[in-house]
């Protein structure tokens, strides 16, 4: 097998398979299997818990540049869209389950959160966001949009961004887990930020007027 | 002081048969045939240990209580973990035996008494009150205990004695959670003198019948149940008679979002969230949310306390 085919048989259908995985252990929970439980407040424990593997693959995705930079693993891209698509199914979940089983499809109150509460706003920004993002990574939309598209896709930093911000604000007190998801997306941004300061200093000193745009 | 009965339809109250088929059962399934033998007195007992108690019918919410199950599982107790579940998971740390209680301040008689002596006196009865968090989650639960004002009695608190502070228990090796910096330890809370005499201002060591677990604040704690959760302070070591509004633990943390007063008030929202709702834990999905009532329901008996407060600027 070659690497294309590792990828399309192997390391996609197994990325597949783990990325449907917390959902597949709060389905368990749910319903009592395996002797998972969601513990006495289960609509929370959905909530945070989609809320909170959504970040995780936010943050994955954000990791797979520098992996494919540093350890020289080029086919790695080929992982990142399915993360990233899953993060956006684990928002919208996140999103089904605050807005149907938390506030129980009251939509003043949703309206009003979404307007008065700073974090729900954060979040719901985020999630608007995410929404072009989702529906430009066909490979058609991304032949179309050809250089557009990456500046498109920037965006996702400030998702991630709004994302583990939102996260922050609506913890009561004790803010160590937030922090850990905000110092890892510090890491991942940072590195973008060196490489493109680096990559610029060494155009400028090779006189080269265009620098490839990758981040 | 009279105990005024609560305003509720005589269709929202339990019928009795429930009630005491319900104590049956967890009789039978608690005490194993062994409740004849236990003592009348009030000794402490380790937690989980059947108590001697009378249900005071005065005290009910016309709607069943959550599960023994639900109420131990989903505490917040800090000193045992901030998640949830953690209280439940190090509850083992929190050993109450030994356990006293340091009595301070403006009041005549003051000292170090066992938890043994302060119980002694006190007759035990069966209150179901609503709880509810500031988090905007609520449960129903039967606890046991007596009246706080009776305690408070004993000791001839003077003239000067305007606030009542109460102390947890700091001691990292049995409450693990006092490591981390996430609350000014130890916790302090504090009530108003005539909040502390309130007949609604439970001194608690139980619930279902039992000695209080750990992760509920063994073996004694506050309830006040027209107050957020947190003002309900648990596994108390010290009692203090002051003429000050004691500084309370989460006011410290952040004065914007926790006040002294903490009265659970649907009018007055937390910064960051609503309080105008709130879910029942263990309700149904889809029929768990429920809108919040003015000092949890007990506007009745408490609202004269605040007569002329601005309860938005008293939060």
């Amino acid at each position: 097998m070659n690497v294309e085919q590792r990828y399309r048989f192997i390391y996609k259908p197994l990325v597949f398979v783990a990325a449907l995985a917390p959902l597949a252990w709060l389905v368990c929970g749910a319903f009592g299997w395996f002797g998972a439980s969601l513990g006495a407040d289960p609509v929370k424990k959905l909530e945070h818990e989609c809320g909170k593997t959504a970040l995780q693959l936010l943050l994955l995705t954000l990791l797979v540049t520098p992996v494919r930079n540093l350890a020289g693993l080029p086919h790695l891209l080929r992982l990142r869209r399915m993360l990233g698509l899953f993060a956006f199914f684990y928002v919208v979940l996140h999103f089904t389950v605050y807005l149907v089983l938390d506030l129980e499809l009251n939509f003043g109150t949703v309206l009003g959160d979404i307007a008065k509460r700073p974090y729900i706003t954060l979040g719901f920004t985020a999630l608007l966001m995410l929404i072009p993002l989702a529906a430009t990574s066909t490979n058609r939309m991304m032949r179309r949009l050809g250089r557009r598209w990456q500046n498109l896709h920037r965006l996702v930093y400030v998702i991630a961004v709004l994302g583990v911000w939102h996260f922050y604000w609506q913890v009561k007190r004790d803010v160590r887990e937030p922090l850990v998801y905000a110092a890892i997306l510090a890491l991942l941004l940072g590195y973008r930020v060196v490489r493109a300061v680096a990559r610029r200093r060494l155009t400028s000193m090779s006189g080269s007027a265009t620098a490839p745009g990758r981040t | 002081m009279p105990l005024r009965s609560p305003r509720i339809a005589p269709s929202e109250i339990t019928p009795p048969e429930v009630f005491f088929n319900r104590r049956t059962l967890l009789a039978a399934a608690l005490a194993g045939g062994a409740s004849a033998l236990l003592p009348a007195a009030q000794t402490p007992q380790p937690p989980g240990a059947r108590l001697d108690y009378s249900r005071n019918p005065r005290y009910a919410v016309g709607e069943a209580p959550n599960k023994l199950e639900e109420i131990t599982s989903y505490n917040n107790f800090y000193e045992l973990g901030t998640e949830k579940e953690d209280p439940q998971r190090n509850a083992h740390f929190l050993k109450t035996e030994p356990w006293s209680v340091t009595v301070d301040g403006e009041a005549q008689i003051k000292g170090k008494f066992t938890l043994e002596e302060i119980l002694k006196p006190h007759a035990l009865e069966e209150r179901i009150y609503r709880f509810r968090c500031v988090e905007a989650w609520s449960l129903v639960v039967p606890w046991v205990g007596f009246p706080l004002s009776a305690l408070l009695a004993r000791f001839k608190p003077t003239s000067s004695a305007k606030y009542v502070e109460f102390t947890t228990l700091y001691d990292p090796s049995r409450m693990p959670g006092q490591r981390a910096s996430v609350l000014t330890w130890p916790y302090v809370e504090g009530l108003r003198i005539d909040e502390a005499m309130h007949p609604l201002t439970l001194m608690v060591v139980g619930l279902y019948g039992q000695t209080l677990p750990s992760q509920d604040g063994a073996p004694l704690r506050l309830i006040v149940p027209w107050k957020y959760g947190f003002k309900s302070i648990k596994s108390i070591v010290k009692i203090s008679f002051t003429s000050r509004e004691p500084r309370t633990a989460w006011n410290i943390a952040a004065p914007s979002e926790y006040g002294f007063y903490a009265n659970v008030n649907p009018q007055v929202d937390h910064p960051r969230w609503s309080q105008a709702t709130e879910r029942r834990i263990g309700a149904p999905f889809l029929a768990a949310r429920r809108s919040t009532l003015l000092f949890n329901g007990y506007a009745d008996e408490v609202a004269g306390l605040y007569k002329g407060m601005d309860l938005r600027r008293y939060f």
